[in-house]
This record gives structure tokens, C-alpha cells and sequence, in this order.
């Protein structure tokens, strides 16, 4: 394994990674020759994107006009008093245009792909959120949009590939594998492969080669951001704890990488435990993997003793991945942030939950977080505060809890 | 015997000839069947095996490949039983180089000194690991040579003078150009575009230059052989190895005459 020989601390050296995309001994580039050159191109575009004043004006313009930035955040009181500890505050992401975290992203990136010339954009979706934003922005920019989405996703969320085809992408089933999100990425990077002279691929989480983590993180860093900047205005002081869901993990390093110096800020990330970990069916990788190598970089990974890719289960789609992005991983190690992880069954309670005490519906993915908001709360002061990404909202999963409950439509 | 690598670039280059490198993926559909399909391509004509990894998310191999790989590990292969395939096939064959071909994850996972040690004494020659480029590759690289293992590198169109320099550096036994932009067994090679590359390689690359992904008919591979060193097939075996699923008389039959029709065209071509 590779290592570092100066162990840095990410609570006093946020400037993670280094310049080859090495956090402590995770993420780097681990890509086929022919994508190298592809990719110090997109490294040296981002970092000239990150001088360039009106690139970053425009970015700051489209999260304010086209996504409806700043989120709220919003003090959850009937949760709190039910859960008798902490105060809750949610992070409403969900309240984003096209309902999720995931738009933040893909507008830097295809503001990106537009600098660079690029007139086609490709990505990956487990879920679909993502490839809905991509599919959004890709419509905005007037970019030919092509989204690769395994062929059982497919199968659980169609209301989301409708709305990519509506928004005039291309959705291609991916049959191989697994047929979920870790076959979609491979898919994606064949695609990227073959047709980088005109292709931009938008990556939707923190994971995959250099310099993707840290540029996905950049572009998400403005949900933890405002959520600080939020709470000194609203609570009067920095949360305590912050709470996240985790699949490949860009809304978690979203909110927490702005207070990775608030050393009294506590970060815990919730994998999804599937039917438990004991069973073997989850996606908790940083809980009950092992470290290896996957789309491009080192992180903790689920895999057999051959170090095989094994199966993962989680009842969000988009919490269905085997791998974590490296900076998690790092952050795991080094201590800084806590991760934990919740099962099916609880995450299916506090959907429920939110729902009926403050009316909003979470989706699968951010209903992990509130689960161990139900655990982590009542353990805490009622002068305490947590504060949780509410990542996007669980209009698209009405159809898998009707399902889980017996329901028709 | 060791340097199996050097001792048959430089005998084939002595007489002119252009080396054959056959790929085939150990356990598609059985270690049993890989071990005849390798023993089938040697006396047909090939220089070199190369031999496949199975993984479970080759993300550089197209869908013939992956569909190799996903038929390999269905049977049970694994990176122990690809070394004992290797080991198998020595006993038999003391003289055609084998290089492994795979991902890092499954030789992490065994560990690099424990991988190299045993694919060494098994009798493996040389080792490609497609998603290791030159700046990850220190500690599998210092594994690798240890033992006597020459870690094999690919170079793209894409790279750049400085990336073949840094490739240069640390590559052993041959580089590998892979000719097209792509995944393997997609896209056609533009042939003309390869020779005016390999060209440009030559000043820089101390090392033979073999040339794949892409190269799918004896009148490519043809084409090819005028200016690289090895022409490598790859895809184009697998397919035959796919059609014949279930009867492995007649696929060793298919393989012999493509892998005969490969290495009479790579002779021709060099004899012109």
C-alpha cells in the first residue's frame, strides 16, 4: 500500500490532497494510460477555473438564480421536542432545484466542460439524482447529454428516467455487472475514454480519479459553507455535531469539509447498513470493508478475499455503491470524523417520521442521516445542536415505500 | 530460465519477425480449457501469452473482455488458481514468456510481495497492471522487480513526451501502445496514425513496442507488424472463445487457424 511518510492532520491542514490527489494514503489516479492525459487536462482547466474570477462569479450567479441558494436551514422543533436532547436543524438541500444536493455539482462541472470546449456531457446515476441534474444542466447549456444508469435502477426509479428523457438525455441501461451504479461508472469511463476530444464526464460523488474528489468536494463545499455561516446567525454558535448520509459521500464532505478546523465540531457520516452488517447485505464499506483499489482511487472498498467487487444492498439507490470517496476514508482514520451505519428498517422509520412531524419527506438517502439523528439526540443537552443534511427530498421513493409496505399506487 | 521476455524479442528480432502476443483470460470458461487454448495458440504460432486477470469491474476492457471476466469468476477463477495455471503450463513449456494482465485490486489484495514471489516461482515472466500508471506503481514496481518480474506499461495516444520519459524510467520487457482511443476490442486501428507514432516512440524507448487493443484481422495485425515489434490480439480471440461455448473441440479448431492466419500475415508482412 502506498504510503505517506508525513502523516498530516486534516484538522489544522485542510489543503487535502496533495497535487497528485493523494490523501494521506487513499484517493489517487489509478486509471489506464490513455486516461492520464485526459486527466491532467481537466486538472489544469479546474485550477485555472479556480483563478478566474467571472468563472466563479457565474458559478455563484446559477447556484442563486437557477438552484435557489442558500438553502434554509431550518430549526426541526417538532423533532426536536419528540427526540427530548439536542436541537435539530436541517440543511435543506432537498429544497434545491431538481431536489437534491446534487446540482451543485453538476453546474460547476458543466460550467467546466463549457470553458473547456466540450460540447457533450456524460455521467453515471444510481438514484438518479444526479443524472437528472446532470441532464438539467446539460439542457441549460445546451449540451448533448448522455446518461449511463444500471439497468436494475433503472428498474426502481422510473419517475427519475423519465424526467432525464424529458429533459432530452439519453439514458443507456448498463447490463453488465451487478447492473446498479458501480457498472454505470465503469460505463461512463469507457465512454469518456473513447470520445474525450469532445466529451466532458461529470462525476457525481467525491470518488474516482484525481482530480474529481477534491473538485466535486470544491463545488459542494458551499452547502457547509452556508450552513456555518447559518448557524452562528441562527443558533448563535457552530453546531455541535453534524450528521450525513454517506454512499460515495459528496453531500457529507459538502457540509463538513468548511468545519474541518472547528475542532469541537463533531462529524459523523451514516453508511447504509442495508439488512445489517452482520448479514453482509449493506453498503458500509468505511464500517465493514477493507481498504483497496476501485474507479480510480484508493478508499475503503466492499470486496471478497480475492479481492473481488462484491454485491452491495441498501433500500436507497443511491446509497448502493461499494466504494467511499478517499477523503472519508482519510478522515476515518485520522479520527476527525465518525462513521456509523443504519439499517433498512430504521432509515424506513425516520422517512416516516419526518414526514408526519414536519412534513417533509426525505429521501432514502438523507432518511439514514435522520436515523441516527434519533439515535445521537436524546444523548445530547437541550443546549446542543446538530445540524443535518437534509441532502434531497423523497418525492422519488414514494413508489419503494409503497412497495416496502405493501401498497399499490 | 529467466529473462524468457528479452531472450524472445531478441531471437525473433534476429530473423525480421514480428512477435505474436495471444491474450486469452484464465478460467474462461475453465482453467482446464485456458490451459488447451494456451497450449492451442503456441503451437499455431504465438510468441507470448498473455494471460488475463479475471476482475469483477475491468473498467479499460470493452464488453467481449468483461464478459470473459464475468464467465471466469462465475467458474471460481481466482489469482491463486491463475498462478497455478501458469505453474501448470510450465511444466510443459519452459520457453514462451507469459505476462499477466489485470487490476490492482485483486494483486492488493493478495499482497504485492506475496503476489510477486508466487507468480515468479510459478514461471510468469511479466506483469501488466492497466490500472497502475507509472505514479502509482512504486511499491508494486519494487515487488515486481525483486523477484524478477518485468512490470509491462501501456503508452496511448494521449501521452505526452513527458509521460513516455517517466514510463521509460520504470518499464521492462516491452511497452504496450494501445493504438486506439477506447476501451478494448472497439474501435478499428488507424494504422498509418500507429506507424507515425511507433516512429516518434523509437527515438525515445530503449524497449521493443508492442501494439493493441483494436486489432482485430490478420490484415491489420499485417499493417501493424511493418513498424511495431508485437502485435498484441486480444478481443478477437475472445470472441471465438465466446461463439464456442460448450464445445471446446471446435473453438480450439477456430483459435488455431485465426492464430495461424494471424502469425502468416505478420510473416508476409515483415517478408515484403
Amino acid at each position: 500500500m502506498a504510503t505517506n511518510s508525513t502523516k498530516a492532520n486534516p484538522a489544522t491542514d485542510p489543503v487535502m490532497p496533495d497535487e497528485n490527489g493523494h490523501f494521506g494514503p487513499y484517493g489517487g489516479k489509478f486509471v489506464a494510460e490513455t486516461l492520464m492525459g485526459p486527466l491532467a487536462d481537466l486538472d489544469d482547466a479546474y485550477r485555472e477555473s479556480l483563478q478566474d474570477t467571472d468563472f466563479i462569479a457565474e458559478f455563484e450567479r446559477d447556484l442563486a438564480h437557477f438552484v435557489g441558494r442558500p438553502s434554509p436551514l431550518y430549526y426541526a422543533e417538532r423533532l426536536s421536542s419528540e427526540l427530548h436532547g439536542a436541537q435539530i436543524y436541517l440543511k435543506r438541500e432537498d429544497l434545491n432545484h431538481t431536489g437534491a444536493h446534487k446540482i451543485n455539482n453538476a453546474i460547476g462541472q458543466a460550467l467546466l466542460a463549457r470553458r473547456m470546449g466540450k460540447r457533450r456531457i456524460i455521467a453515471e446515476t444510481g438514484a438518479g439524482q444526479h443524472g437528472v441534474a446532470t441532464a438539467t444542466v446539460a439542457a441549460r447549456f445546451g449540451m448533448q447529454c448522455v446518461i449511463y444508469m444500471g439497468a436494475d435502477d433503472i428498474q426502481r426509479q422510473a419517475p427519475n428516467v423519465f424526467r432525464m428523457k424529458l429533459l432530452g438525455a439519453e439514458v443507456v441501461p448498463v447490463e453488465s455487472g451487478s447492473k446498479t451504479l458501480k457498472d454505470a461508472l465503469n460505463e461512463a469511463m469507457r465512454d469518456w475514454v473513447a470520445n474525450v476530444d469532445n466529451t466532458f464526464y461529470i462525476i457525481g460523488t467525491v470518488a474516482g480519479p484525481h482530480p474529481y474528489p477534491v473538485m466535486v468536494r470544491n463545488f459542494q463545499c458551499v452547502i457547509g459553507r452556508e450552513a456555518r455561516r447559518q448557524s452562528l446567525e441562527q443558533i448563535g454558535r457552530l453546531p455541535d455535531a453534524l450528521v450525513a448520509c454517506v454512499g460515495g459521500g459528496s453531500n457529507a464532505i459538502g457540509l463538513f469539509h468548511p468545519f474541518l478546523s472547528d475542532t469541537a465540531v463533531k462529524m459523523i457520516g451514516v453508511e447504509a447498513g442495508g439488512d445489517g452488517i452482520s448479514t453482509g447485505r449493506h453498503s458500509a464499506p468505511l464500517n465493514a470493508g477493507r481498504p483497496g483499489v476501485l474507479h480510480g482511487n484508493r478508499s475503503y472498498l466492499m470486496q471478497d478475499s480475492d479481492g473481488q467487487i462484491i454485491p452491495t444492498h441498501s433500500i436507497s439507490a443511491g446509497l448502493d455503491y461499494p466504494g467511499v470517496g478517499p477523503e472519508h476514508a482519510w478522515l476515518m482514520d485520522s479520527g476527525r470524523a465518525e462513521y456509523v451505519a443504519v439499517n433498512d428498517d430504521a432509515a424506513l422509520a425516520a422517512f416516516h417520521q419526518l414526514s408526519r412531524l414536519e412534513g417533509i419527506i426525505p429521501a432514502l438517502e438523507s432518511s439514514h442521516a435522520l436515523a441516527y439523528v434519533n439515535e445521537l439526540a436524546p444523548k445530547m443537552r437541550s443546549d446542543q445542536s446538530i445540524v443535518v443534511n437534509l441532502s434531497g427530498r423523497g418525492d422519488k421513493d414514494i413508489q419503494t415505500v409503497a412497495d416496502r409496505s405493501g401498497i399499490t399506487l | 530460465m529467466k529473462n524468457r521476455i528479452q531472450h524472445c524479442f531478441t531471437a525473433l528480432q534476429a530473423r525480421n519477425r514480428c512477435a505474436l502476443v495471444t491474450y486469452v483470460t484464465a478460467g474462461d470458461p475453465s482453467a482446464e480449457v485456458t490451459l488447451n487454448i494456451m497450449r492451442t495458440m503456441v503451437k499455431a504460432g504465438a510468441d507470448i501469452i498473455e494471460l488475463g486477470v479475471p476482475f469483477s469491474d475491468p473498467m479499460a476492457d470493452g464488453p467481449v473482455i468483461q464478459r470473459a471476466s464475468e464467465r471466469a469468476l462465475q467458474g471460481g477463477m481466482s489469482l491463486q488458481g491463475v498462478l497455478a495455471l501458469v505453474a501448470k503450463f510450465r511444466l510443459e513449456n519452459s520457453l514462451v514468456p507469459i505476462i499477466l494482465m489485470g487490476y490492482f485490486n485483486p494483486l492488493e489484495a493478495m499482497g504485492y510481495k506475496k503476489f510477486s514471489e508466487l507468480a515468479s516461482a510459478a514461471g510468469a515472466d511479466g506483469v501488466l497492471v492497466v490500472d497502475a500508471p507509472p505514479e502509482e506503481s512504486n511499491d508494486i514496481n519494487q515487488a515486481l522487480t525483486a523477484y524478477g518480474l518485468d512490470q509491462i506499461f501501456l503508452i496511448s495516444p494521449t501521452s505526452t513526451r513527458a509521460r513516455i520519459e517517466r514510463i521509460c524510467a520504470v518499464a521492462r520487457g516491452f511497452v504496450y501502445y494501445v493504438a486506439v482511443k477506447g476501451v478494448t476490442g472497439t474501435k478499428d486501428i488507424d494504422t498509418d496514425e500507429v506507424s507515425s507514432r511507433i516512429q516518434e516512440f523509437r527515438q525515445m524507448l530503449p524497449l521493443p513496442i508492442g501494439v493493441g487493443f483494436g486489432i482485430k484481422s490478420p490484415e491489420s495485425a499485417a499493417e501493424v507488424a511493418v513498424s511495431g515489434d508485437a502485435v498484441i490480439i486480444g478481443s478477437a480471440l475472445i470472441e471465438i472463445i465466446e461463439r464456442h461455448q460448450g464445445q471446446p473441440e471446435t473453438m480450439y479448431d477456430a483459435i488455431a487457424s485465426f492464430v495461424k492466419s494471424l502469425r502468416d500475415a505478420l510473416d508476409e508482412a515483415r517478408a515484403a
